[in-house]
């Protein structure tokens, strides 16, 4: 029998309307339901004595249910059910909150404050590959409360090398859903919002405005150079990481501070440059410099520390050395410099080929996965 | 500073422990005023080393360390 259940928009898919059309005989089938559907609101259902101590309280066509009688209401077809956690909008953290977060807020520089600030976060990962795996995992575990998550390919075989979010048992799904089940199942207070699409010039700036900060966690140019200028001209932090081989490099892009443009002021000519799938990539390589992606997105998030921002990390696994190279501001870079000459985004094509001879592209990385 | 009087918020972290009671009084001192006395009631032993301890290397004054009886303490943390 279909219900009509309100539920607070808190707890639902971006996309989703407020009212949820369930089939379901009573109250206590409707709950499970809904629990196992939204997996945020299932966080809630099941703290401790939720409905017992009241910290969900349910009507039926507008009359109160408690605790007691959830168990015995029968349903019928058009009822209307209306759930309000008392959490929803609250600022305190339940028990178990404190202890998944505690050892960040007993950081100084972290704080209960901190740490709410991080729920109530939205970061954007471009690639659930190798370095995007350990951005969303660890963004996840500190409670990063909305997690973007762009991806156009499915899970296989040979991304499990490097790529720690995804599992033998996702292989052909599309990454975006895998590193949301792999999500859910670290850390229930995070809503990943799964984008299964290649990022482009008429969707980057949509899906980028709804963002605090944007990690570029890409494996190819046209996407790289896609999300530096989208990031420009919303005027929005980007974490920079690129892999190639045993090379890794990061960095922080703060709005008026300097782009990956100021850097490399525009893509290698196809051919030039080898992706991961002809070149090898050590597995361990992007974990390492996603890792330094996913603690430099916190610091930005929090406003701690000195970020990578005016710096290039440029990192060799088999040297096992960290160098970093100063990067400031281009007036003359063609997206955030004194005269733009991009002044919208472009597709560039893609595009994978074999390294030059020629050597002049040793600053380019290929592939990120 | 003791006796009954003297503080503006009490936690009651009896049963809890470390680090736990620390993240609570820690949690409870964010939302106090700046000045403001707070008392911590503890039993686990090791916690009323460590709660001042901690408290004070945030910046906080402890006030005091009292035993209430044979398994609890108060200690009174003014928010610096």
């Amino acid at each position: 029998m279909p219900v009509n259940v309100y539920i607070p928009r808190s707890f639902l898919p971006p996309d989703r309307p407020s009212v949820v059309q369930v089939e379901a005989g009573d109250l206590a089938q409707l709950l499970g339901h809904l629990g196992r559907r939204f997996p945020p609101f299932g966080a809630v259902l099941r703290k401790p004595n939720a409905l017992p101590a009241g910290l969900v309280r349910v009507w039926v066509n507008a009359h109160p249910i408690d605790g007691a009688a959830i168990a015995t209401t029968t349903l019928r077809s058009g009822d209307e059910v209306s759930i309000l956690p008392s959490v929803a909008g609250g600022a305190g953290f339940d028990e178990e909150q404190i202890r998944r977060y505690s050892r960040h807020i007993i950081l100084p520089e972290v704080g209960g404050k901190g740490q709410q600030r991080l729920l109530a976060s939205r970061v954007l990962v471009l690639g659930a590959g190798g370095l995007g795996s350990p951005v969303a995992l660890y963004l996840a575990a500190a409670g990063v409360g909305t997690l973007g998550i762009v991806d156009f390919d499915s899970v296989e075989v040979s991304n499990l090398q490097r790529q720690i979010i995804h599992r033998t048992s996702g292989i052909g799904q599309p990454k975006p859903l895998s590193a949301a089940a792999a999500v859910a199942d670290l850390n229930p207070d995070v809503r990943v919002v799964p984008y299964v699409l290649r990022l482009a010039s008429d969707n980057a700036l949509d899906i980028i405005r709804d963002y605090d900060v944007v990690v570029d966690a890409s494996d190819n140019f046209p996407t790289r150079y896609l999300a530096n200028d989208a990031c420009v001209l919303a005027g929005k932090p980007l974490i920079h990481g690129s892999i190639y081989r045993f090379d890794g490099q990061a960095t922080v892009f703060l709005p008026g501070a300097g782009c990956y443009r100021c850097l490399f002021p525009s893509p290698p000519p196809p051919g030039s440059v080898p992706s991961c799938a002809e070149a090898g990539v050590l597995g361990v390589l992007p974990g390492i410099i996603g890792t330094i992606q996913a603690a430099e997105t916190i610091k930005v998030l929090l406003g701690i520390g000195e970020t990578l921002a005016g710096r290039l990390l440029v990192f060799d696994a088999l040297a096992m050395e960290f160098r970093e190279v100063r990067l400031r501001r281009n007036p003359a870079c063609p997206v955030c410099g004194d005269n733009p000459t991009v002044r919208e985004l472009i597709d560039y094509e893609g595009f994978c080929g074999l390294p030059s001879l020629a050597g002049d592209h040793a600053h380019t990385r290929g592939d990120g996965r | 500073m003791s006796g009954a009087a003297g503080w503006d918020r009490e936690l009651d972290l009896k049963g809890e422990v470390c680090p736990y009671t620390f993240v609570k009084t820690k949690l409870a001192l964010e939302e106090m005023e700046t000045g403001q006395v707070l008392r911590v009631i503890l039993d686990y032993p090791e916690s009323v080393e460590s709660v001042p301890r901690s408290a004070r290397g945030e910046g906080h004054r402890v006030l005091g360390v009292i035993q209430l009886n044979d398994s609890d303490w108060a200690v009174l943390i003014r928010k610096v």
